[in-house]
C-alpha cells in the first residue's frame, strides 16, 4: 500500500530536546515540494522530559487523515523503544542512534542504524549544539533515505531561523553529515520516497489557532479576554501577535485590549462587558473552562449579549487527556448553562474554515445578539493543516446587527409604528434592537440582567412575561437557522440507502474512508454538518436513508443525541460510530463499522 | 414583586444643575429593598453627587453582581445603562465594558458577599488591571436575601440577631485594595451623607481604579445591639480620619487650607481635593500610613472613615495597554479589518 509520495513517518522524541523545530523543518519541506502531509504532534502534558511524538502522514492523493501502521520510525527516545518498535508496520524501517549498538527484536523490519551522537559529539565541543543538532542530522539522513529535495530543506531552515544567517549554515552541516552517512551506509532512496508532486500546490501549511486567532482580527475584534488552557492558547497568542502587526495606528496606539484573566469566569466575563458595550468580543478556551464559562454563557443567552466563544476541545471529562483531542464538549456547548439555553454552535473542518468561521461568528452574534460557540479541537487548533489559503471579500460589510444611533432611536416609532423596546419582537424575526452605552441622553436606556424580565427590560416576577420572552428567544434559534452554515452534502449513489453524517476535525478520514467503502462497492452518501442548530437539510438528509451513521470523536454519541433531540431523527435510524481514545480519527476505523454493520446484512440477502 | 415605577410628573421649581436636569433626572425606579436599608442612603448620595456635578447620565454605565446591593443600580440613574450580571462578577464585566468604551463613566455597585466572598478573585484582579471605575461596596455585613447568613466582611466580635457567634476574622476589603494598589480608597458610612457624598464625587473623578467602601446596615437582619455593622455602632465609633471638600475643576477656589492640616490632590480632570486632616498622622498618599490608621482605630473597636488612600499619578488599564485614545466600539470595521491584499501576503508567508 505504502509507496512514493504514500508513507507514515513517525518520530519518537523526548519532550523539550529540540526535536519540534526539526520535525516542523522536515513537514514544511514535504509540503514545499507540492506533496499533501498531515504532521500531528502527539505530546504530553508536560515541559521536559516525557516522551512526544511527531507523526507525518504522506498522501499524494490527499488523504490526510491520520493512518494507523508506521513505515518509518525514527526511533530517539530510550523510554518508548519498545512501544515504536511494536507499530512499525512488517517491511518497513527504523532508524535510530546507533552510537550505543542495539538488537531490536523483530525480524521483518529493516534497521537503519545511524550514530548520531557520536557524529555530533566529533562535529561540535558545545553540549547545547551536540543535542539540538541531533534532531538535524536524522533529518539530514531522512534527505537521502526518502530523496527529499535539500535546496527546499534548506528554504524551510531559513524561513525558520531567518536573520540567523550562522545558525542556517551549522543546521545545514548537520543535515549534510546525516545525509552523507545514509548515502554512504544504505541503499537511499528507500521504496517509500517522495518526489515533487503538485497536490500542495497553491495550499498554506497553518494550523487552526492560529487561523482563528486571524478571523478575530478580520472580524474587527477588539477586545479579547482568556486564561492559559491547552489546548487553546494559541489561538489567544495568535490573536495578539497578529493584532501587535496589524492593529497599532501610526502614533503607535493599539486597536485592540487584550486581558489575560485570571480564571475563565472572569475572560467571559469580560467577553461579554465588552460584547455589551458594543466591541466585537470573545475569549477561546477548553473543556474546564467551558464548565467555568457556562454561568455566564448563560447570562449572555438570556440577557442577549452577543460574545464570540473558541473551544479547542480536548480529552475528557474533568482534566481528562489535555494534549489529546476529542469532540466531546457538543452537549456541553448547545446547553451550556442551567434552565432553557441553547446555543449557536460552529463546526469547523480546518483551518481554512477556523479562519472564515471565526471571522462569520461575529457577524452571527452580532446579528442574533447570543454566544456563539466556535467548536474546534486540539487536532485542527495545533497541528499544521495542509488547507486551502485564507480568502476575503473586501466588499463584505461586517453584519453588526441590530444596533440603533442616537438617531435612530429618535425616528424609532415614526419607522417602526411602535415605541422601542429592548427586548421587542418589531420584526417579527425574534430579535430584538439593542442600545449602547452612552448613546442618547433621554432615549435608549435599559437595565440588562440576568434575572426575568419583560419585553421593556423591566425586572419582573410575572410568569407570563417570563414565558413571552423565553419563547421569543427560542424562536430566536429559527431565525438562526436560517443564517448559519449549511451542511455539505455529497451524494455517491441517490438511491443509496445509507447515510453517514460527520464533522468538524474527522473530516478527512471520513473523505478517505468514503472512498475505500466505494471501492469495495459500497457507496455511502454523507453530509458534513456545519453548525448548530441545524438546517432543514439535516433532517431531510436523513430522511433520504434507510441508516445513517454519525461519526464523531465521543463516547456517548453526542451529536447523534443532538440530531435526535432537535432534528427529531429516530435513534433506530442513526447508528454511532465512535472513536474517543484521544488520538485522531483513522479511515479505517469508519470502514470498520460500517462494512461491519453493512455486510452481515449483503450476505443474509445473498 | 415585579419593578415600581416612579410618577415622573415632579414641582416645576425643583432646583436644575448645569445641564438643566433636576435630581428627579437622576433617579431610578422605586426602591424594593427594606424600609430604612443603609443602600438606599447610599443610592440617595449617588443621585446627589451625580445631579451636582452636572454628569449626563447617559455618560454613565452601572454594573452590579447579584444581592440586595447589586439591585441598587436600577433605584438610581435610570436614564444610564445598566448591568446587573451574576453574583461576583461585576468586575470583569466592567473591566469588558471599559475595554469597549473608555469614555463612559463606570461604576459597579457590589457587596460585601458579592465582592469578599464569591468574586473576591475578580475584585483583586480588576485592582490589579487598574480599570478606570468607581467601585462601591455596599457592606453590611451579612447575607440578606437569603435571610442574614455572615458574610466575610462581619466582624469576629459581632454575632447574628439570634446571638450566634461568628467564628471567622473579617476580611477588610480596604486594606486589601490600598495592598493591591487602588489609586484610590475610602471607607464611609450610609448614614453620613456629608461625608459620602463628596467621597462619592471624589472617586467619580479619580482616574483609576477608585474604591468606596460604605458600612450600609442591614435593618433586617444586621441591626441589632450586638452588631457591630448597625447605625447605632458605627454612629458611635465612626473615625473620620480626614475631612474632604471636592472643588470642581470650575469652581472658583474661595479659600486657602493651612499647610500642614490640610492636602490638596488634584484629580485628572482638573478637579481638587482638599483633605482637612482630623488624624495628624494620616497622610492619605502614603499607603502604609493608610493601612496603619485602619488597624489602629480597628484595634480600638473603631471604624476609621474618609479617603483613606490617594494616588495621584496612578496609570489605569488603558494606558497600561496602550490602547487608543478613541473608545474601541467607535472604531470603524474599514479600519479594523486589515483586507483582502494584506491576507494574501499573509497566505504567501504560510507556503
Amino acid at each position: 500500500m505504502s509507496g512514493i509520495n504514500d508513507f507514515v513517518v513517525k518520530f519518537a522524541t523526548v519532550n523539550g530536546s529540540g526535536s519540534a523545530s526539526a520535525n516542523g523543518i522536515f513537514a514544511k519541506t514535504l509540503f514545499r515540494m507540492g506533496v499533501p502531509v498531515s504532521p500531528k504532534n502527539i505530546f504530553p502534558s508536560n515541559i521536559q522530559g516525557l516522551p512526544t511524538w511527531y507523526e507525518v502522514r504522506v498522501s499524494e492523493a490527499g488523504y490526510l487523515g491520520r493512518r494507523d501502521g508506521i513505515d518509518l520510525m525514527v526511533a530517539m527516545n530510550p523510554q518508548t523503544f519498545k512501544e515504536d518498535l511494536a507499530e512499525v508496520v512488517p517491511g518497513g524501517w527504523l532508524l535510530y542512534d546507533s552510537t550505543l549498538p542495539r538488537v531490536w527484536p523483530r525480524d521483518d523490519i529493516s534497521i537503519i542504524g545511524v550514530p548520531i551522537a557520536e557524529m555530533c559529539a566529533a562535529k561540535w565541543q558545545d553540549t547545547r549544539q551536540r543535542q539540538l543538532f541531533k534532531n538535524m542530522v536524522y533529518v539530514g539522513a531522512l534527505t537521502a533515505l526518502l530523496d527529499m529535495d535539500v535546496e527546499v530543506l534548506k528554504s524551510a531552515v531559513a524561513d525558520q531561523l531567518k536573520g540567523k544567517e550562522k545558525l542556517v549554515a551549522a543546521n545545514m552541516e548537520a543535515v549534510a553529515l546525516g545525509r552523507e552517512y545514509a548515502c554512504r551506509n544504505f541503499d537511499c532512496p528507500l521504496p517509500i520516497r517522495l518526489r515533487h508532486a503538485d497536490g500542495a500546490k497553491g495550499k498554506i501549511l497553518v494550523s487552526g489557532n492560529e487561523a482563528a486567532g486571524l478571523g478575530a482580527i478580520y472580524a474587527g475584534a477588539t477586545v479579547c479576554a482568556w486564561y492559559p488552557i491547552t489546548p487553546s492558547t494559541s489561538l489567544a497568542e495568535a490573536f495578539e501577535r497578529h493584532a501587535k502587526r496589524l492593529r497599532v495606528t501610526k502614533e503607535g496606539r493599539r486597536l485592540f485590549g487584550i486581558v489575560q484573566a485570571e480564571d475563565e469566569l472572569a475572560a467571559i466575563g469580560v467577553a461579554i462587558g465588552g460584547g455589551w458595550n458594543g466591541a466585537r468580543s470573545f475569549t477561546a478556551t477548553s473543556g474546564p473552562g467551558i464548565s467555568l464559562m457556562s454561568e455566564f454563557l448563560g447570562l449572555a443567552y438570556f440577557a442577549e449579549v452577543p460574545v464570540v466563544l473558541f473551544n479547542i476541545q480536548r480529552g475528557g471529562p474533568s482534566t481528562g487527556m489535555p494534549t489529546r483531542t476529542q469532540q466531546s464538549d457538543i452537549i456541553s456547548c448547545a446547553y451550556a448553562s442551567h434552565g432553557d439555553t441553547k446555543h449557536v454552535l460552529l463546526f469547523p473542518a480546518n483551518p481554512t474554515e477556523c479562519f472564515a468561521m471565526g471571522a462569520e461568528a461575529f457577524d452571527l452574534a452580532e446579528r442574533l445578539q447570543t454566544p456563539v460557540i466556535v467548536m474546534s479541537d486540539l487536532d485542527i487548533g495545533m497541528n499544521e493543516w495542509v488547507t486551502e489559503p485564507f480568502a476575503w471579500n473586501d466588499a463584505h460589510v461586517h453584519d453588526r446587527g441590530k444596533v440603533l444611533s442616537a438617531d435612530e432611536l429618535e425616528k424609532f416609532k415614526e419607522i417602526k409604528g411602535k415605541d422601542w423596546g429592548r427586548y421587542q419582537d418589531v420584526d417579527l424575526d425574534a430579535i430584538p434592537y439593542r442600545t449602547l452605552p452612552g448613546t442618547h441622553p433621554t432615549k435608549g436606556a435599559f437595565f440588562t440582567r440576568g434575572t426575568s424580565h419583560d419585553e421593556n427590560a423591566r425586572y419582573t416576577e410575572d410568569g407570563r412575561a417570563h414565558a413571552r420572552v423565553l419563547d421569543r428567544i427560542r424562536r430566536k434559534f429559527d431565525t438562526a437557522q436560517t443564517l448559519v452554515p449549511k451542511p455539505e452534502v455529497a451524494i455517491r449513489d441517490k438511491s443509496g440507502k445509507t447515510g453517514l453524517i460527520y464533522f468538524g476535525a474527522t473530516t478527512p478520514a471520513v473523505h478517505e474512508a468514503l472512498d475505500l467503502l466505494e471501492r469495495e462497492g459500497v457507496k455511502v452518501n454523507a453530509m458534513r454538518i456545519k453548525a448548530f442548530p441545524f438546517t432543514r437539510d439535516v433532517a431531510s438528509f436523513c430522511a433520504m436513508h434507510e441508516r445513517v451513521f454519525v461519526v464523531e470523536q465521543n463516547r456517548d454519541a453526542q451529536m447523534r443525541s443532538l440530531l435526535m433531540t432537535e432534528a427529531e431523527i429516530p435513534g433506530a435510524k442513526l447508528i454511532p460510530a465512535l472513536n474517543y481514545d484521544g488520538m485522531p480519527l483513522t479511515a479505517a476505523f469508519v470502514q470498520g463499522v460500517v462494512l461491519k454493520r453493512l455486510q452481515p446484512a449483503k450476505a443474509a440477502a445473498e | 414583586m415585579s419593578y415600581i415605577a416612579k410618577p415622573s410628573a415632579h414641582h416645576p421649581a425643583l432646583p436644575k444643575n448645569a445641564l438643566g436636569l433636576t435630581r428627579r433626572d437622576y433617579e431610578g425606579t422605586m426602591s424594593t429593598l427594606c424600609a430604612g436599608c443603609g443602600h438606599d442612603s447610599i443610592t440617595a448620595a449617588l443621585i446627589e453627587a451625580c445631579f451636582e456635578m452636572d454628569l449626563p447620565a447617559h455618560r454613565i454605565a452601572k454594573v452590579s453582581g447579584i444581592g440586595c446591593s447589586s439591585k441598587a443600580p436600577t433605584y438610581f440613574l435610570s436614564r444610564s445603562h445598566g448591568f446587573n450580571s451574576v453574583h461576583g462578577r461585576m468586575p470583569s464585566i466592567t473591566t469588558g465594558a471599559n475595554l469597549a468604551n473608555r469614555d463612559l463613566v463606570y461604576i459597579g455597585v457590589s457587596g460585601d458577599g458579592d465582592t469578599a466572598s464569591i468574586g473576591l478573585g475578580q475584585f483583586c484582579h480588576a485592582i490589579r488591571r487598574r480599570v478606570n471605575m468607581t467601585y462601591i461596596v455596599m457592606n453590611n455585613g451579612c447575607y440578606g436575601l437569603t435571610k442574614g447568613q455572615f458574610s466575610a466582611t462581619n466582624d469576629k466580635t459581632s454575632p447574628s440577631k439570634k446571638g450566634d457567634a461568628n467564628p471567622f476574622e473579617a476580611i477588610d476589603l480596604c486594606q486589601m485594595a490600598i495592598q493591591l494598589g487602588a489609586g484610590f480608597v475610602a471607607r464611609s458610612f450610609s448614614g453620613d451623607k456629608v461625608q459620602l457624598i463628596p467621597l462619592i464625587k471624589a472617586a467619580i473623578s479619580y482616574w483609576g481604579f477608585a474604591f468606596l467602601d460604605v458600612v450600609s446596615p442591614c435593618v433586617t437582619f444586621n441591626n441589632h445591639p450586638t452588631s457591630t455593622k448597625s447605625y447605632d455602632y458605627v454612629r458611635a465609633h465612626n473615625m473620620a480620619v480626614d475631612k474632604l471638600d471636592f472643588i470642581e475643576e470650575k469652581d472658583e477656589i474661595t479659600a486657602d487650607y493651612a499647610e500642614g492640616t490640610s492636602v490638596a490632590v488634584t484629580m485628572h480632570d482638573g478637579s481638587r481635593l482638599v483633605l482637612h486632616k482630623l488624624d495628624q498622622q494620616h497622610d492619605p498618599r502614603d499607603a502604609d500610613a493608610a493601612i496603619m490608621a485602619i488597624r489602629s482605630n480597628a484595634a480600638k473597636g473603631r471604624v476609621a472613615t474618609g479617603l483613606l488612600y490617594v494616588n495621584e499619578t496612578q496609570r489605569d488599564m488603558h494606558d497600561i495597554l496602550a490602547t487608543d485614545a478613541r473608545a474601541l466600539n467607535s472604531v470603524s470595521m474599514t479600519e479594523l479589518c486589515p483586507g483582502a491584499k494584506v491576507l494574501e501576503a499573509i497566505n504567501t508567508r504560510l507556503r
